[in-house]
């Protein structure tokens, strides 16, 4: 390698580790306030000497977030669960079959996802109330599927169209199987992989909702995650120590199955954004 | 015999299917399209939220939104959400996927660190980025002591807490632009470089004529899905400022909140919810087809 190409290597390499760390910073300083006692007053820049670990357990017991831990666990496993099944059937027909109806249902899906959840917000409260679904579950769930199917549907549509072959389901026709059946033992296996992508962002959305859990699961038995982190900031604004803790253990769930998932994470985004 | 079989197949392919989509439609209309259009409804009424009586009051919420000056402030909060976060989060994450698409160390490290907070609920990254700029002990004011200089309350002050939060947002989901611009980059043949270099041209001019041109579909995606985001924005407000101080960093989604909410006011925050849905379909819709026009061209 000639010297002004590694030279240039060594200054591209420099700056790469100049914006992680830039974007590194303000997680140094969630982890230095979240390790700190209430009583030590340095600066959030300042590493502290004596870990303290207390902030944690003190977090979990005030704020109930294992209760909250678990009804976010709840509400993210099912609306995945029923996005996925909902999405794949829905998408196949409208990736297979061209005719007009299909091909106005398909814009009309897509439209669908600029509507901002909130623009509804009013009507939605008084349905929801109407329905008896205030503070369950399930409103959580299926509000959760409603926002997200359109992005579903057009993320599996479009793998359908370009990765699976049509002979396949006419083979099977053949053979005279059902259209169900068909779909569920030949088709959704071969969906794997954006199955798989879907997962993660829809677990990563889920699990991150505020706008629909802020309005409608405010009693604690069913608040999630965000609620019991933005109601506990609320009563400890002047013990961001506390807070900071509980902002570790909201976010470590994530973040872990980001780590480990990563791959999956940025093929997900590329599948969606490559046009076919 | 033959003929009817055929037949059957034919119109067996033909058909519609719409029983597979049947579910979904339901709870796209049950739980998005049907609110809509009773918030436009509701948008005619004088209803406050919880009583079982209102009238409709014509287009009297609508003259009260004209003439708010409350309005215009949260719009043009609402339109530099949208579009400042869309100029920043495009320029940087562009900038990052080029770095990153050439040699160099750390690439999956910087990567990584740089798509992490897309995965944290902005909710949590505005109460992060909150012990990094708050007036009692945030670490922002403790560099500038440090300095020898005064502190400043960036939340609080009118002229920049908006642009704070443009900031937040745009560090949150930059990561979404570079991954798909980076996917965008390596889909980019190696021969048109190659030719070029022959050709012996320069790299801006390589920039200019093979990668920008070819990164279109990738700029028009991206351009879409951060306008949408930027101007829905809601959590990272409430955790950062909470719309304050008074109305000077509100956006649609949290003014309509409040008005529902703190001010019992929903005939009011439904006709904000219309006026909301009509900013965010223009301006989705018109950087669709401006982008998606210049992908052609290029």
């Amino acid at each position: 390698m000639d010297y002004s190409s590694n030279r240039k290597k060594i200054a591209l390499s420099t700056l790469a580790l100049f914006i992680t760390v830039l974007h590194f910073l303000p997680f140094y300083v969630l982890i230095t306030t979240a390790l700190k006692e209430k009583s030590d007053f340095s600066s959030k820049w300042v590493f502290p000497f004596d870990i303290s670990w207390s902030n944690f357990r003190e977090a979990w017991e005030a704020a109930n977030l294992g209760n909250a831990l678990l009804n976010t666990g709840i509400i993210t496993f099912f609306a995945a669960a029923i996005l996925i099944i909902v999405g794949s059937l829905a998408a196949y027909p409208l990736a297979r079959r061209q005719t007009k109806l299909n091909r106005f249902m398909y814009m009309f899906f897509i439209a669908i996802m600029v509507v901002p959840p909130l623009a509804a917000l009013v009507p939605l409260y008084q349905l929801v109330v109407n329905l008896g679904l205030m503070n369950t579950h399930q409103v959580a769930i299926f509000n959760n599927v409603a926002s997200y199917l359109p992005l579903t549907i057009f993320l599996y549509a479009g793998f359908i169209r370009s990765t699976i072959p049509k002979s396949l389901e006419e083979a099977a026709r053949i053979d005279g199987a059902g259209t169900f059946r068909i779909f569920f033992q030949i088709v959704f296996p071969l969906l794997k992989p954006i199955t798989a992508s879907i997962l993660i962002i829809a677990c990563v959305y889920i699990w991150n909702d505020y706008q629909f859990a802020i309005f409608f699961l405010q009693d604690e038995s069913v608040q999630t995650m965000t609620v019991a982190l933005s109601k506990f900031f609320g009563e400890n604004a002047n013990n961001l120590n506390l807070v900071a803790a509980a902002a570790i253990i909201a976010t470590l769930p994530m973040a872990i199955l980001f780590l480990l998932l990563q791959k999956h994470f940025v093929q997900g985004l590329a599948a969606g954004s490559v046009k076919e | 015999m033959t003929v009817s079989t055929k037949k059957i197949g034919r119109t067996k392919q033909n058909s519609s299917l719409w029983w597979m989509y049947l579910p979904a439609l339901l709870f796209v209309v049950f739980f998005i399209v049907y609110p809509f259009l009773n918030g436009i409804r509701i948008s005619f009424t004088n209803w406050n939220g919880f009583s079982q009586t209102f009238d409709y009051i014509g287009f009297r919420q609508y003259t009260r939104m004209l003439t708010d000056p409350d309005t215009w402030t949260v719009v043009r909060n609402t339109l530099i959400y949208g579009i400042g976060s869309t100029i920043f989060q495009n320029v940087l994450g562009l900038a990052y996927a080029l770095l990153l698409n050439q040699s160099v160390h750390f690439k999956t490290l910087t990567r990584t660190i740089v798509y992490l907070p897309v995965i944290i609920s902005p909710l949590i990254m505005g109460y992060i980025w909150y012990f990094f700029f708050s007036y009692q002990g945030g670490a922002l004011n403790d560099v500038l002591i440090g300095l020898g200089l005064e502190r400043i309350n960036v939340l609080g002050n009118v002229d920049i807490n908006i642009w704070i939060i443009v900031f937040v947002n745009t560090f949150q989901f930059v990561g979404i632009a570079m991954i798909i611009y980076l996917a965008g980059l390596q889909s980019v043949s190696r021969d048109f470089y190659e030719a070029a270099e022959i050709d012996g041209a320069s790299s801006f001019q390589k920039f200019k004529n093979i990668t920008f041109p070819l990164l279109m579909p990738s700029i028009t995606i991206n351009m879409v899905i951060n306008i949408i985001g930027g101007l829905k924005l809601f959590d990272v407000i409430i955790s950062l400022t909470g719309g304050g101080p008074g109305n000077s960093s509100q956006s649609m989604s949290t003014f309509m909140y409040d008005l529902y909410f703190g001010r019992e006011d929903a005939g009011y925050a439904a006709t904000q919810g219309v006026l909301m849905m009509v900013i965010i379909l223009i301006l989705s819709l018109s950087a669709l087809i401006y982008f998606r026009r210049k992908e052609v061209e290029a």
